[in-house]
């Protein structure tokens, strides 16, 4: 019998592997070790020839490759098709997806179509031994509960996995695996649905979900043009400019820069929340971050009990400080 | 245009506070309200109605209170609404729930347009949309900020994480709608009025004629095991100074210590 096996799905953008798909190669290295199972990637492009030596490198010990013309942009009829087909065929276990905007579209659909178990957003991920079953944590409601959720008797168990929290682990240059080719047929996907064009916002804002360092700004800020001074010590930092709900619904802000619940969920190295009170909405899209610093003139704000360092004082003198004194040691 | 709205009421976050004792959330006298991201879906059905002319009807799967949701929906402008109840729908996953939807959706009649919003704010699993799009063989876009109606069906703008594409789909389709896809109507006296004497039909088992290995929890691939809190952070501290300048150097001087500066 061979031996049973956890995919990471690939996720490719223009040929590039995306960094979540790294991440769970780090993860499923673990969950390998830990259920004896192999760990494989599937990987969907037009030309797959580049890529496949990164995810050897990251701990693919095998690589379903299928190629197609129509596979070189992510198309969820298409890859939900080859995905569920390939699924069906070879019965993995445990299938992950990194939870992108690719990954939250494929996995619903192909869970869908497989009759499989699927948990969202996941944060943590461990492996009963005793059960033989994959044990997916993810946050619930506001990021103040937890839940652990297993698939007990359906296949494959799947997730998607939030981007930022797992840890890549590169096993060299050149290391070896096993590459299987599998043809796809998509001859009877009817085409329904096409991308016409790609814009891509280069924005000089740097995004809110791959920052590692976030300054965020609150009500407390006062006015719309304060957040110059947010951006300001961003723009020291190296960081990205992130705003609580109240600011954006006040449009002193985009909704682009919005962290929370109906925002963006994040999860920089540092975060700082600037005159931020610390709704659990709020907290919902930044509980995750690493170090989490809190200024705001109220010594009783919400914000303080989830932060690592809190500064109680009037921002409009801290932030331009903390500007001053970042801006002091780059030179 | 016949256009399909799903909504689901969730607990309004912005009411909910943390009980620091157990660090439970205080849910109890929370009020509930649509899932925020519906809200935008039911606008983008108003708006393609306001423009085309057509009938907007809301669906949504909950317990009976669930039906408020509806209501509020109906203030807004939808024209039919739909609440799909029954104890044997209970437990259900995010598997069972697209299924038992696609069922109502399918009694619905004849349709053009489902819209849902991106996720709903209590489970976050943004699942559902695609989950009901497949049973109901329609393909769907999802994260779009906008929707244009052409001759042979929808163009669309997809937010991705570095932009965003842009794609035309034929015939009918579905599609979760982001936040910055419109900015929400209020609703009208007339509205109101008409919000509360509605009548919202109830379909249950009986009605949907479901099969029911496939709905509940027992239909559901998935099993809630464990619910925790999630651990407080221990090392909490307020960093002291007489001035703005000391509380600053004593921060920079931590996020030195643990190599993050």
């Amino acid at each position: 019998m061979s031996l049973k096996e956890i995919w990471v799905y690939a996720e490719q953008r223009e040929g590039k592997i995306a960094n979540a798909t790294l991440e769970l190669l780090g993860e499923g290295q673990i969950l390998a070790e830990k259920s004896g199972y192999l760990l494989a990637a599937v990987l969907l492009a037009k030309n797959t020839k580049l890529m496949l030596q990164e995810l050897y490198n990251y701990g693919a010990k095998k690589v379903y490759v299928i190629e197609d013309q129509k596979l070189e942009h992510y198309q969820n009829d298409y890859y939900s098709k080859v995905v569920a087909d390939l699924i069906l065929e070879k019965k993995p276990e445990i299938v992950l997806y990194g939870a992108t905007t690719v990954g939250r579209s494929l996995a619903p659909t192909v869970a869908v179509m497989v009759y499989g178990g699927l948990t969202a957003d996941c944060t943590e991920l461990d492996f009963d031994t005793e059960k033989k079953l994959l044990l997916q944590t993810r946050p619930a409601f506001g990021g103040n509960i937890m839940a652990t959720i297993v698939c007990p008797d359906h296949r494959p168990q799947m997730s998607t996995v939030r981007p930022n929290v797992f840890k890549k682990k590169k096993l060299g240059e050149a290391i070896k695996g096993e590459v299987v080719n599998i043809k796809a047929d998509l001859s009877k996907v009817a085409e329904r649905m096409k991308l016409v064009e790609v814009i891509k916002e280069d924005s000089k804002d740097i995004d809110l979900a791959e920052a590692q360092f976030i300054v965020s700004g609150g009500r407390g800020i006062g006015a719309p043009e304060n957040f110059d001074k947010i951006r300001n010590l961003a723009h020291a930092l190296g960081a990205a400019v992130g705003a609580s709900r109240a600011t954006v619904d006040a449009g002193w802000i985009e909704h682009f820069h919005q962290v929370g619940q109906t925002g963006k969920t994040v999860c920089p190295v540092v975060y700082l929340a600037c005159g931020i009170s610390g709704a659990i909405q709020h907290l919902a899209g930044m509980q995750s971050s690493d170090v989490i610093v809190a200024i705001n003139k109220d010594a009783q704000a919400p914000i303080f009990d989830v932060a690592d360092y809190g500064i109680v004082g009037d921002l409009h003198e801290i932030v331009p400080e903390l500007t001053k004194q970042v801006n002091n040691r780059k030179k | 245009m016949n256009i399909i709205v799903c909504i689901k009421q969730v607990p309004d976050s912005d009411k909910v506070t943390i009980d620091r004792e157990t660090n439970r959330l205080n849910r109890a006298g929370v009020p509930s309200i649509i899932n925020p991201f519906d809200e935008n879906a039911i606008e983008m059905a108003l708006q393609l109605k306001d423009k085309h002319g057509g009938k907007v009807t809301v669906v949504s799967m909950g317990p009976p209170q669930a039906e408020q949701a509806l209501r509020e929906a109906i203030s807004l402008g939808a024209d039919e609404a739909v609440l799909i109840s029954d104890r044997k729908f209970g437990g259900a996953d995010t598997w069972a729930t697209s299924y038992t939807i696609s069922l109502a959706i399918q009694m619905l009649g004849e349709f053009d347009l489902v819209l849902f919003g991106k996720q709903a704010i209590d489970g976050d699993t943004a699942q559902v949309g695609p989950g009901v799009a497949h049973f109901l063989g329609l393909p769907i876009i999802t994260y779009i900020k906008d929707l244009e109606k052409t001759s042979e069906g929808y163009k669309v703008n997809k937010v991705v994480e570095d932009g965003y594409e842009v794609w035309e789909v034929k015939g009918k389709a579905a599609f979760t709608v982001l936040k910055e896809a419109n900015t929400l109507r209020v609703p009208s006296l007339k509205g109101k009025m008409k919000a509360k004497t509605a009548v919202i039909n109830t379909w249950g088992v009986v009605e949907l004629n479901p099969e029911e290995a496939k709905i509940g929890l027992s239909g559901s691939p998935t099993r809630v095991v464990k619910v925790f809190s999630p651990p407080v952070k221990s090392n909490r501290e307020i960093l002291e100074g007489e001035t703005a300048k000391e509380k600053v150097e004593l921060l920079l001087s931590r996020l030195k210590e643990r190599k993050i500066l």
